[in-house]
């Protein structure tokens, strides 16, 4: 595996830059949470036995709703009986016109943010980002504080947060993407959920280099690499288990949670996938390359 | 020995009365049994309801005075909560970046709207005197200009408001027989009152409600006694739901509504259903993946899963834990995190068992070693999930609070209730059936 490092150091490479690329071209589709704004759900039932569709088409909607001055409004099928409006953020009297224009929609659920709940909550996700990396950081100081060699303590700390950085790059620029052509939108429990993957993205690296550790201190392995080679044998199959445990358990909460949860476990599926690659094929090897290049420069 | 077994008899009886107690909420009462009933406490978005914002505009109270001006409000738009007859409304005071907020949560309410009109509605009372006749041109001609346009240029807000107010009654007029409606001050009112009217006799008084001037009339003479009388061109109707507003409560100080979230009943159902049905299938595929890799030490893992999920939705249930979608989340995924450790520790026997050993000094050899990696590795999501319910919305604070409990509780059980279980079954065997036990070639 680290024989050919240089193939997934070219696979990350390009997936991060893609993900960058997405994120600085697309942004994020930010969701009221964020923005302020309203967001209606309503329901149209098939008034008695029949089951034909008696969703109005979005056209129509648009057409009836346009009119109220309400600024612009975005319609979206939603299910098979439902339509999603967002709006700026309404009143309560323009949330009753604008159901009222809806026809026989039942409501299901209506948001209304105002933009000062919105940039709050928008801090505050700042805040607990800093506040994670911060700690985080602080942590891999700490889970590395035992003196290593041949590869000094604090250098598999640096990579374990080049890892964590990639883990979140990815669903971050995924997100962008699916914002882009699906209009999916970003809310506070896809903050959380980045938040999430880094704790497990530094959970499996530890997992890895722990492991690593302990060969070296007990001198497994013919050179340095060969040393890496052999704990990544030991630890592969537990690794994959663990994330494939975890994997389980989400997809069954994407595929049967419902909607609420959906981009939620999509993101954490994305999350655990490349986090678990990358303390595999990303973390591991980035330590032979920086022993072989330390090893160079203190030669000559 | 006999100790361990022992132990281990106790834990499962623990895990099954946990269970029974879980699930009691749904069995039919004839197997109710002793179990006392003690239902599941579901977020809005799992049964329904609303959840409101609202902003206090603190501006019209003195510094000192918030603090009291708040708690007045928030016992008002309780009363009028307790209209709707909802279990477990909440009203609550929040101070969030120098504002003061009140949030009302109505859980399970059917009439959203309705609730949201009538909390809403605000009947703020304000009494108001004249501007001097100079302020008023000058105002309006600002406004000419696009200033100040949210100054009223003929009336001027005194101290006197709605909070001052003790009662508001129904008369009708003994000449006219129009309706009037008497009002009652604090004494605190009927004194601001009599030294309002005490300077302005011969000048208008105007009356607002709601931002809006319901009555001017002219004051006569300096009126004592904290008594008043508004009269209007109200319709008897009008007057009657006026009289029960100002009595359900003026407000003390006026609200603006910057928030709201509301679920319907039925897709509040449907969320909890779809959640629930994921967690038993994301059970169930961790039981069976744990099964097939490690087939009889599997089972004692997936006996301390069942005892951990039984013991969490039990502690659910017992503080209780407020259980949103993204709650349950937390806690599906943290029984993916409670094989974790399980994983570490069967790879380790495994292992030991490939390096010659026998499964008697394999079992602790494994649980040991493990040890370090799972306390590691669960400390970084734990960080995590401290940090989110630190500064979460109410949201993210059900998936940390879950995920959190759920990682804490699932270090005991994996390890320490597995090792049980292992240990009270006494595995000496060695070579071939121990193999064939645990799954290696």
């Amino acid at each position: 595996m680290i024989k050919h490092r240089k193939i997934f150091y070219i696979i990350s490479g390009i997936l991060v830059a893609i993900s960058l690329a997405a994120f600085i071209i697309w942004g994020l589709n930010l969701a009221i949470d964020f923005t302020g704004g309203s967001l209606l759900e309503v329901e149209y039932l098939p008034a008695g036995e029949a089951s034909e569709q008696v969703r109005p088409s979005v056209e129509i909607v648009k057409e009836a709703v346009g009119g109220l001055g309400l600024g612009n409004i975005s319609v979206q099928p939603f299910g098979e009986k439902g339509l999603l409006l967002r709006t700026r953020d309404l009143t309560e009297e323009e949330h009753q016109v604008l159901l009222q224009s809806l026809g026989d929609a039942t409501q299901k659920r209506f948001d209304s943010i105002g933009p000062i709940i919105g940039q709050e909550l928008a801090r505050k996700a700042w805040t607990a980002i800093f506040l994670v990396i911060l700690m985080i950081v602080i942590f891999i100081a700490w889970a590395f504080r035992k003196a290593g060699r041949p590869v000094a303590s604090w250098k598999y700390g640096v990579i374990a947060v080049v890892a964590l950085v990639h883990d979140v790059t990815i669903p971050t620029g995924v997100f962008a993407a699916l914002g882009h052509f699906y209009h999916v939108e970003v809310d506070i429990l896809f903050v959380t959920a980045l938040l999430t993957i880094l704790g497990f993205s530094v959970h499996d690296t530890i997992v890895v280099f722990d492991r690593i550790r302990e060969n070296l201190k007990k001198g497994i392995g013919n050179s340095f690499e060969d040393g890496i080679e052999r704990s990544l044998g030991q630890v592969i199959g537990r690794s994959i288990k663990t994330s494939l445990a975890i994997l389980l358990v989400l997809a069954s909460l994407f595929f049967f949670g419902g909607e609420a949860t959906r981009y939620f476990s999509l993101t954490l599926i994305l999350g655990i996938i490349f986090g678990t690659y990358s303390s595999l094929f990303l973390a591991s090897p980035l330590l032979v390359t920086w022993y072989n290049w330390q090893q160079k420069n203190g030669k000559v | 020995m006999v100790k361990t077994r022992f132990l281990a008899i106790f834990l499962l009886l623990l895990g099954f009365f946990a269970a029974y107690f879980d699930a009691a909420t749904f069995l039919p009462d004839s197997l109710k049994g002793f179990s006392p009933e003690v239902p599941f406490r579901l977020g809005l978005d799992l049964q329904g309801g609303i959840h409101l914002v609202y902003r206090a505009d603190t501006s019209v109270v003195g510094k000192d005075e918030i603090n009291t001006s708040m708690s007045g409000l928030r016992d008002v738009i309780e009363r009028r909560v307790n209209l709707f007859g909802v279990t477990e409304p909440i009203v609550q005071i929040q101070q969030q970046g120098g504002e003061n907020r009140l949030i009302v949560e109505l859980p399970g309410i059917k009439d959203i709207s309705g609730a949201v009109a009538l909390i809403g509605e605000t009947p703020y009372l304000e009494f108001k005197t004249q501007r001097l006749q100079e302020e008023s041109d000058a105002i309006l001609a600002d406004q000419k200009n696009g200033q100040r346009l949210y100054e009223d240029p003929y009336f001027i807000a005194t101290q006197l408001t709605g909070r001052f107010l003790k009662k508001a009654s129904l008369n009708f007029n003994q000449t006219t027989f129009e309706p009037e409606i008497s009002l009652e001050f604090t004494s605190e009112g009927g004194d601001l009152f009599a030294k309002i009217t005490k300077e302005n006799v011969g000048k208008p008084l105007a009356i607002y409600l709601d931002g809006a001037p319901i009555s001017v009339p002219n004051v006569r003479e300096e009126i004592t006694g904290g008594h008043a009388q508004i009269t209007g061109h109200f319709t008897s109707e009008e007057s009657k739901t006026l009289v029960q507003r100002l009595n359900s409560g003026a407000l003390p100080i006026p609200i603006e509504l910057i928030s709201q979230q509301s679920v319907g009943a039925s897709l509040g159902e449907e969320v909890l259903h779809k959640s629930v049905y994921a967690g038993v299938i994301g059970f169930l595929a961790v039981a069976l993946f744990l099964l097939f890799w490690y087939r009889f030490i599997g089972v004692a893992a997936v006996l301390a899963l069942a005892i951990y999920a039984s013991v969490v939705l039990m502690f659910f249930k017992i503080i209780p834990v407020t259980l949103s979608a993204a709650g349950i989340a937390g806690f599906i995924l943290s029984v993916g995190v409670a094989v974790d450790a399980n994983i570490l520790i069967f790879d380790r026997i495994k292992e030991e068992l490939r390096g010659g050993k026998n499964l008697g000094s394999a079992i602790p050899e494994g649980f040991a070693r493990a040890w370090t990696s799972i306390r590691d590795s669960n400390i970084s999501t734990l960080i995590t999930a401290i940090i989110l319910f630190w500064f979460g919305t109410s949201i993210v604070k059900g998936f940390a609070l879950t995920l959190g409990t759920g990682i804490l509780i699932s270090l005991f059980s994996s390890y320490t209730v597995t090792r049980t279980f292992l240990a009270a079954v006494n595995l000496k065997g060695e070579g071939k059936l121990s193999k064939i036990l645990l799954g290696i070639k």
